[in-house]
């Protein structure tokens, strides 16, 4: 079977726009969570977020796009134009039909829907944009880079939560095992705005803290829920053959996936993300010792960190594998949380140097060896990405620095 | 909102500006009125949108039949300018 290669990554975090920024603010352990300043949040419990704060879309984008985008779909088709960059690809030379989009979505364009529904409510029907009939959408990402792009080999949109960017470049995977040469998948979510945050106040997993600092603390003793971010990642998935012809640099390989469903509250049976793990390693034909970092999922909610810290510790044995969480520098950015961490993973063995989780101190509950506060050398060949949706979705995903 | 008693060009550039935004590679300040909205970058929805501003900014009904045949910015105005002169009486 042919091996799907990453040739491209195009980054929008709090913690850096575009690859290199993001990647030094990373390293250097330096958080993109402050007090929101999209909008008023002094009324509401939760105070602070991971904002990306000095995007202009009309730096990047045509105007034609600006009224009938959201941000997230904003940041995404900067994103695709990043990473396809950053590939050598050049989309419309691609033959019709050679090259698909899938993105995930956690909540759709929250910001554009909350003022088109404002106008609907407080001017009526006629003061609502003719865009709002897809900008709102799950899958507008796929559809505007697609568009964009001159994309028009297969291409669909994964709905799964936080568990959704790993699922989505999964899909795509599929996809190239099908035939199609070149994808570009991954996932950027953005709604901080009053109607997302109550949306996302009404998961009850939200840090009410007011110290930055100590606001998202995975793993920690004083664990009080996650911060929100707003970004993600595109990233260029290709043929393995495909990008041999064109001669080009490879990150690495996706080599290994699954997803499990947890079982429903109260039924007893075991929550099934240790199922997930071992199965994404069998999909790899890798072994636990093969795997030199595994980037959590970082819940920081001290039942579900449990979960984690068990289920790694079952595979790879007490403090068996270095884990890490740089999205305690970011928030949790739902389906933008995991090709943020493959793209983490991807450097972290290009540069041999794993970035660090900040602010947490691992408590004694927990047996894994968590890189803690300062960035840690380190020759990984191979990374395991975690990433769980709200509802019982467990995806992990084996990364392999050759091919 | 309207520049005397009738629709004109430069009312339709503002309004088709504002609600779908602009091809950077087309001059909309040149001569434009026989330019198909094709050319001039905009789909169905953008001329949607349009109609959509025109009609609540000059309180008047556009035709959705009429709308969807209209293919030029001089024939689009012309239809507005027809609205705003017997609109009340048709």
């Amino acid at each position: 079977m042919s091996k799907t290669v990453v040739t491209g990554l195009g980054v929008a975090a709090p913690t850096g726009l575009g690859l290199s920024e993001y990647w030094d603010t990373t390293l250097a352990g330096r958080s993109g969570i402050d007090r929101i300043s999209r909008f008023d949040a002094s009324s509401y419990p939760a105070r602070l977020a991971g904002e990306i704060t000095d995007f202009t879309a009309e730096e990047y984008l045509p105007n034609r796009l600006l009224p009938q985008t959201d941000r997230m779909t904003r940041l995404a088709l900067v994103c695709a134009d990043w990473a396809f960059e950053d590939s050598g690809i050049v989309p419309a030379e691609m033959p019709d039909y050679e090259a698909g989009v899938i993105t995930a979505s956690h909540a759709g364009g929250f910001e554009f829907g909350q003022n088109e529904l404002r106008a609907l409510w407080s001017k009526g029907g006629q003061y609502v944009s003719a865009y709002q009939s897809f900008a709102w959408f799950y899958a507008v990402n796929s559809g505007q880079i697609s568009i964009r792009n001159g994309l028009r080999g297969p291409s669909s949109v994964v709905v799964s939560d936080q568990a959704g960017g790993v699922d989505a470049i999964a899909q795509a995977r599929r996809q190239i095992r099908n035939g199609t040469r070149v994808v570009i998948s991954g996932a950027v979510d953005a709604s901080i705005c009053p109607w997302g945050w109550v949306a996302q106040m009404a998961g009850g997993r939200l840090s009410t803290s007011e110290k930055p600092s100590r606001a998202y603390l995975p793993f920690d003793d004083d664990a009080c829920g996650h911060i929100v971010g707003e970004g993600g990642a595109l990233i260029v998935l290709e043929d393995a053959e495909h990008a041999r012809e064109r001669g080009t640099e490879v990150y690495g390989e996706i080599a290994g996936h699954a997803s499990t469903m947890d079982p429903r509250p109260g039924s007893g049976r075991e929550p099934t993300l240790q199922k997930a793990i071992e199965r994404a390693l069998v999909d790899a034909a890798a072994t636990p010792d093969e795997i030199g970092v595994v980037f959590a999922d970082a819940a920081a909610v001290p039942t579900l960190d449990q979960i984690e810290a068990e289920a790694i510790t079952k595979v790879f044995g007490p403090r068996g594998v270095p884990v890490t969480a740089p999205k305690t520098m970011t928030g949790r950015l739902y389906s933008g949380a995991g090709p943020l961490d493959l793209t983490a993973a991807f450097l972290t063995m290009r540069d041999g140097v794993i970035p660090p989780t900040i602010g947490s101190s691992r408590s004694d509950r927990y047996d894994i060896d968590l890189v803690a506060g300062e960035p840690r050398t380190a020759a990984p060949g191979a990374a395991l990405v975690l990433s769980r949706g709200q509802g019982g979705f467990n995806s992990a995903m084996v990364v392999r620095s050759g091919y | 909102m309207s520049s005397g008693d009738s629709f004109t060009l430069d009312d339709f550039r503002r309004v088709l500006r504002e609600g779908a935004g602009f091809d950077e590679s087309v001059d909309l300040d040149g001569d434009i009125m026989d330019s198909t909205f094709e050319e001039l970058g905009y789909e169905s929805l953008a001329l949607l949108e349009t109609g959509s501003r025109i009609e609540r900014d000059y309180g008047i009904r556009l035709d959705e039949d009429k709308m969807a045949s209209v293919v030029n910015p001089r024939a689009l105005i012309d239809m507005v300018n027809e609205q705003l002169r017997y609109g009340g009486n048709t």
